[in-house]
């Protein structure tokens, strides 16, 4: 890797702390965010010359709010910027800082800067793009084309996002154990909206790589908080979905069911960390939703192939999954299993009163046009898939269901000639 | 005399890396893998997944977690045979040039205790 590439790497997991602690230092996230851009202006002048420093997030923490701090005094034009190769030198400075930041406020520094861009004040989209902005350092634009919206609109989505937080005025002193707790509950779940903005736009380059980011937050919150089994569960439940990316779509970009994917084209290195993280999850007997939905995951991953897939576990698993959080959603989900273990009679019948509250969800209906299919029951079916297609989000979407519609059509002439 | 080539890094830097980043480095290093085998100087080497993955026991408690938080993490090492200290830092020379990042502490082994599974694979084993 080259000089260059060294310091993007580095300025790209100093940030999170970095932002973090000049957030706490300025308490305003435009001041913050500017020191610190700031501090990486002179890092990627400094550094190719005299080599890293020994702590990069102590010195771009150190030299963004010196930066900060001259700005404002230039403007009272009372001193000058100090030149550059002072900055470069920070000696003892350095040292003290970079041993306080290895104390507690790191740990609430990175905590509070996630909490402030998913506070519930704010809508979950705002929340997605104001953390992909400020601890991801993704570009408005870059964030703009993963959201299918204009750079203007994004721009205005963040700076309205921002102005709700400053307004909502998140307590800088750190956090006691239950607000800590409520604060780690809403990271999760922006960090798992997230990758679910992600999983669900499939294959589309632009999109995908929001899947990236969502694990590396949720890496970045496991390091802080090792001992918490639902970011256990949360962590391990996405690298176990990541894990299937290239697997789940063909050449044409049309979806592959898990049944028909090709398993040796799962990814063995993420599906290794996110069976280590369920098992060390499941060691401290307090399951969650997290936990348990990657403990499905899990067990398919297990399966070297589909005929191996333990449904009787999937089905238990759903089952405590409906416990926890009762949703039509995780009904529907456990409906596929049963069609698995007890025919398409039996999860026909379990989703039937489920249709007031999902008939805008184009699952449902594709889930209810395959069991309709396989009781041979194809006008109807056919009437389930017409429905899914008005309501498909993605093209790959449409075009699955689109395969079924022309199957039926075929079957049908065929029935007529 | 057998020496460890301990790595170290910065984990989340590493594991921020794009696919293209990782195999990029992989594929440098198997370089000198491949020369070190020629050479007969290759023992056994693995490479960890992340100490998020990892759990300590202390004492007799488990604990969550890599045994402490450092800066730079273990995420791999070797064994090599060869001649002398030397010899052995020309060899982390010659990784640390492929792999430019990451630490390399050359700790000479005292105690060897070689592979006692009856079925013990021969062969890489590659979890990506």
């Amino acid at each position: 890797m080259s000089d260059l590439g060294w310091i993007h790497g580095a300025i790209t997991a100093a940030r999170p702390q970095a932002i973090g602690a000049l957030l706490r230092y300025f308490r305003d996230m435009d001041r913050a965010e500017e020191a610190f851009q700031d501090a990486c202006l002179r890092a990627l002048k400094n550094w190719p010359e005299k080599g890293p420093p020994r702590d990069p997030t102590a010195w771009l923490i150190l030299v963004g709010r010196n930066a900060a701090l001259d700005g404002v005094r230039k403007q009272a034009k009372v001193t000058q910027l100090p030149p550059d190769d002072e900055i470069s030198d920070l000696g003892d400075a350095e040292t003290e800082l970079a041993e306080r930041l290895d104390g507690s406020h790191y740990r609430d520094d990175v905590l509070r800067l996630l909490f402030i861009c998913c506070h519930p004040d704010l809508p979950a989209t705002q929340q997605i793009a104001l953390a992909l902005r400020i601890v991801s350092g993704l570009t408005v634009p870059q964030i703009a084309r993963a959201f299918l919206v204009g750079e203007a609109a994004m721009e205005q989505r963040i700076t309205r996002a921002k102005a709700r937080v400053a307004k909502a005025e998140v307590p800088f002193e750190a956090p006691g154990p239950a607000e800590r707790a409520e604060r780690v509950a809403a990271v999760a779940a922006m960090i798992y909206l997230l990758f679910n903005e992600g999983y669900s736009a499939g294959n589309d380059p632009k999109r995908a790589p929001l899947c990236d980011e969502a694990i590396r937050l949720a890496r970045l919150l496991l390091r802080l908080f090792q001992t918490e089994p639902e970011i256990m569960g949360l962590t391990g439940l996405m690298l176990l979905q990541q894990a299937r990316l290239v697997a789940r779509f063909d050449a044409n970009g049309e979806a592959i069911l898990l049944d028909d994917q090709d398993r040796t084209l799962w990814d063995g290195k993420l599906i290794s960390e996110g069976l280590a993280l369920v098992d060390k999850a499941m060691r401290h007997n307090r399951p969650g939703p997290y936990q348990v939905q990657a403990a499905i995951a899990a067990t398919h991953s297990r399966a070297a192939r589909a005929a191996d897939t333990d449904w009787a576990q999937i089905d238990h698993l759903y089952l405590a999954l409906e416990r926890m959080q009762p949703s039509p959603v995780v009904t529907l989900n456990r409906a596929v299993v049963v069609a698995k273990l007890r025919g398409p009679a039996a999860a026909l019948a379990m989703i039937e009163p489920l249709e007031n509250s999902l008939s805008g969800y184009f699952h449902y209906f594709g889930a209810r046009g395959a069991f309709l299919l396989q009781l041979g029951r194809d006008q109807e079916a056919r009437t389930a898939f017409d429905r899914a297609i008005a309501l498909a989000n993605t093209p790959a979407e449409a075009a699955h269901i689109r395969r079924h519609l022309d199957r039926l059509m075929a079957s049908a002439d065929g029935q007529a000639s | 005399m057998l020496y460890t080539l301990l790595c170290y890094n910065k984990e989340d830097v590493v594991w921020s890396w794009t696919k293209e980043e990782d195999d990029a480095v992989m594929n440098r290093l198997s370089v000198v893998h491949e020369k070190l085998v020629r050479q007969g100087k290759l023992g056994p080497s693995l490479r960890l997944l992340p100490t998020t993955a990892a759990t300590t026991l202390r004492s007799g408690m488990v604990i969550d977690g890599p045994f402490a938080e450092t800066k730079e993490q273990l995420l791999g090492f070797y064994v090599i045979d060869v001649e002398n200290l030397d010899a052995a830092l020309e060899v982390a020379k010659e990784l640390s040039a492929a792999n430019p990042t990451s630490i390399y502490e050359v700790r000479p082994i005292a105690l060897y205790v070689p592979e006692a599974r009856p079925n013990a694979p021969k062969e890489m084993i590659k979890v990506y």
